[in-house]
């Protein structure tokens, strides 16, 4: 089998397949970054499981995942200001947790210099909405480069860290989906391990880290001038692309749209030419403005919102330039994923001479939908099915970010709303005011506690908000891929001081807490049913391990025998409460209603047991 | 050889990642070009998981168009009919694993589960190739069935035997590796 970990350490070149997340790790040892730090997020994590592939001793750069994406961006900026090269990365809607300190970088005077990776999620594959953080990029005044692809990633990374190092100022590695997840060959340059100067460099003598009143103005012209200069000298000028035909017509654009638009155009005979730029913030000045003069249409290609189509709008207004520019058409140009199906349609709107229409997929016979579900034996879905018995019908449920999300599927129907990491214990409170008719529930992971749900918290024991929190604890970040936090007892590498969820929520003054672990659902009916009908803010534990995590580790230990369940025909009334109410997916229920246990989903956790009203599940070996 | 576009799908849980995992080192091995994508993240939670594979020396994005796929690669039975629908050429191969991994919808009773009888009948493609076998170790493995399968039924030329277990070897260790080579070879 091949070591991914060995592989990233090699000193002489070579070729391997990779997906992008892996390439960019050896980006990192290449370029001598010191500090890398990050939240766990989609479509990012995977950078973080090759980085643990590297054993931490024989690791060249120290890495954390920190509570959250503000505290990862303050470490990385701390890193970088004693003279280390750093890098954070997190996921798009991370950028807004860690824009109060994200902002304030481009002011500053970066030592070692600061590379912030993004990972965009245009097509909301994983994320709440697609924002596109260009408008983050464009309000901080920090540049970005745009990769396509796994190859383009590792060198685009090297040359953001070259110019952060160089001009000691913070460079944005722009990623989005299909760059972070594609998998191709990549060729990489030798390495040779380099002797680092640990001395810290910070010097606040000779350098303003204090941005106040009027000691503002002279940060934020130099970040201006930054951007100035990179503008009309880029650097990075040697990585875009140019297919010039000498065809009146031209198209702008960048990062995986111009895969797209590559594979579209394959069969065409008469091809517009393509710039394909990879610094998009700010724009080449003299570059496009050239593109604009020689061609007489020119189509801005860019998925998400048009940033780049405004800018250089402007910019040919400003230059009185002739050159039609042609950006987004309607309202569906801005939503989703510029796949190669998508960017078809977009130029067969612009040019319909160009290319042929999208196929339109007929579907003879309808497939039910299969959207994501809680794994057997999820505690959540214990949690649910209790708490769904132990509520009003129109008590109001407000969910939040993780795993337990997916409680707002039918049957539980147990998460009403939904806004962003820690938003649950606010919003409820909020909803509380004015309501003394439908009691007010919310749910919150224990990750997410962490993260950014203490403040909310917070809040409602300080304001005495009248609402109840459960807080959903499997000990794990779990629907990223398992990684540890601060009440796990485990960091990144090695055992750590726990800190327990209720102990904080003890030390936080709340003066309710039951705490019930998740199985024992008649238990947590009872604790719930109290916890509301208590005046004022009151919490319940609702725990029971990620059975995921749980499962994986127990089949590795030797002598594992599976144990399964298996419903008793004799005894079962097809009453349906185990696939119907309960409804984990191990259930199966054939055209005669007859329900059975899928042998290839069950995981013999027996949550499920307690739940059928005539005991006809049983394990395996149980009597007949 | 021309471009070959191929779709792999089934359910978070039943090894699309590491099937889609070896024919990208397969492919490697017989020499060809490619570029791939899995899905990685939510999805993986008993939803939908697909993964793509286009081979060919002039391949940009690693995304198939609609009705694009050469080969459609499904571990699942309505799966296979969706994929079979929605992604295959008329002149395509779909190989697919006769397993039901029943979607809400059908355990909740609002709608009825898919027949094997419709996807032989009503996806529109040259060759429909069901796999089943009663003899696997562990339903895990129902991916190389399906890989051996695409072997024996030669649907990518020059991906043989030998390059799938020189892959198989890149990515499993050695207990591992002897259970599945045995599903692959027999």
């Amino acid at each position: 089998m091949k070591n991914l970990g060995e592989m990233l350490l090699r000193h002489e070149k070579f070729s391997e397949i990779v997906i992008g997340n892996t390439a960019i790790v050896r980006a990192f040892i290449e370029s001598g970054v010191r500090v890398v730090t990050s939240y766990p997020g989609s479509p990012t994590p995977e950078i973080g499981t090759a980085i643990a592939s590297i054993p931490v001793e024989k690791r060249p750069f120290y890495f954390e995942f920190s509570t959250n994406e503000k505290v990862a961006t303050e470490i990385a900026y701390g890193a970088s200001i004693n003279g280390h090269l750093s890098c954070v990365f997190f996921k798009s809607v991370g950028l807004n947790v860690a824009a109060d300190t994200f902002v304030q970088l481009g002011h500053m005077k970066l030592t070692g210099g600061m590379v912030v990776v993004l990972g965009d999620d245009p097509g909301a594959h994983s994320s709440q909405n697609e924002q596109d953080n260009r408008h983050l990029a464009q309000l901080s005044y920090i540049p970005v480069l745009e990769p396509s692809s796994p190859a383009e990633i590792y060198t685009f990374f090297k040359k953001a860290a070259e110019l952060s190092v160089k001009k000691q100022m913070p460079v944005i590695l722009r990623l989005t989906t299909h760059t972070c997840h594609q998998k191709e060959k990549v060729a990489f340059d030798s390495w040779t391990p380099e002797q680092f100067d640990n001395t810290p460099r910070f010097n606040s003598k000779d350098e303003n880290y204090v941005p106040i009143t009027s000691k503002v103005f002279p940060m934020k012209r130099r970040a201006l001038e930054r951007l100035e200069d990179l503008a009309l000298n880029d650097p990075f000028e040697s990585l875009d692309i140019l297919h010039d035909h000498k065809n009146s017509r031209g198209i702008i654009t960048f990062g995986t749209t111009y895969l797209s638009l590559m594979d579209v155009l394959l069969e065409t005979a008469n091809r517009p030419d393509i710039l394909k730029l990879a610094m998009i913030h700010p724009l080449p000045k003299n570059k496009i403005m050239d593109f604009l003069k020689t061609h007489d249409e020119v189509k801005i290609l860019e998925e998400l919102d048009p940033v780049m189509e405004k800018e250089i709008k402007s910019m040919a207004y400003d230059n009185k330039i002739s050159c039609r520019i042609i950006g987004k058409l309607s309202q569906e140009d801005h939503v989703g994923e510029y796949t190669p199906d998508k960017v078809r349609d977009v130029l067969f709107r612009t040019w319909n001479d160009l290319v042929k229409p999208a196929q339109k997929s007929e579907t003879s016979v309808p497939v039910p939908v299969r959207p994501p579900q809680m794994c057997p034996g999820c505690g959540h879905r214990s949690a649910f099915y209790a708490i769904k018995k132990a509520l009003k019908e129109d008590a109001i449920k407000v969910g939040d970010i993780g795993c337990h999300t997916l409680g707002f599927l039918p049957p539980y129907n147990m998460v009403e709303l939904l806004m962003s990491m820690g938003a649950s214990t606010g919003i409820a409170s909020g909803m509380s005011l004015f309501n003394d008719k439908r009691k007010v529930v919310c749910f919150l992971g224990d990750s997410t506690f962490f993260h950014a749900g203490a403040a909310g918290i917070t809040n409602a024991v300080f304001n005495n908000h009248n609402i109840t929190l459960i807080l959903m604890e499997n000990g794990t970040t779990a629907m990223t891929g398992h990684q540890e936090h601060p009440g796990t007892g485990h960091n990144f590498d090695e055992p750590t001081q726990k800190i327990p969820v209720k102990q904080m929520l003890e030390g936080m003054g709340v003066k309710q807490i039951l705490e019930v672990d998740t199985y024992q659902q008649q238990k947590l009916i009872e604790a719930v049913k109290e916890a509301i009908a208590t005046e004022g803010f009151s919490v319940v534990i609702a725990k029971h391990p990620c059975m995921l995590k749980f499962m994986r580790t127990k089949k590795k230990k030797s002598g594992f025998e599976l144990k399964q369940v298996h419903v008793d025909q004799n005894k079962c009334d097809q009453l349906n409460e185990c696939i119907t109410s309960f409804a984990c997916p191990t259930f199966s229920r054939d055209e005669k209603g007859v329900v059975t246990v899928n042998e290839d989903l069950c995981i013999g956790d027996g949550s499920c047991v307690q739940t059928c009203p005539v005991s006809a599940i049983e394990f395996d070996g149980g009597k007949k | 050889m021309r471009n070959l576009n191929i779709f792999m799908t089934g359910v978070g849980g039943q090894g699309i990642g590491m099937l889609s995992e070896i024919l990208v080192r397969a492919v490697d091995y017989a020499g060809y070009k490619f570029k791939g994508v899995d899905t990685h993240g939510l999805s993986q939670r008993g939803g939908i998981v697909v993964s793509q594979l286009r081979i060919g020396d002039n391949i940009h994005s690693p995304l198939i168009e609609k009705g694009e796929a050469d080969i459609v690669i499904a571990l699942e039975r309505h799966e296979a009919l969706r994929a079979g629908q929605e992604m295959l050429k008329p002149d395509g191969t779909l190989i697919w694993y006769d397993t039901s991994w029943q979607p809400l919808p059908v355990r909740l009773g609002s709608e009825k589960e898919i027949a094997t009888k419709t996807v032989i009948d009503k996806v529109i493609c040259k060759k429909n190739i069901r796999v089943f076998r009663n003899d696997l170790p562990d339903t895990r493995m129902q991916n190389i069935a399906v890989l051996s399968a695409m072997i024996s039924n030669s649907l990518i030329e020059g991906m043989d035997l030998q390059a799938c277990e020189k892959a198989m070897k890149d990515l499993m260790p050695e207990k591992l590796l002897a259970m599945n080579l045995d599903v692959l070879k027999s």
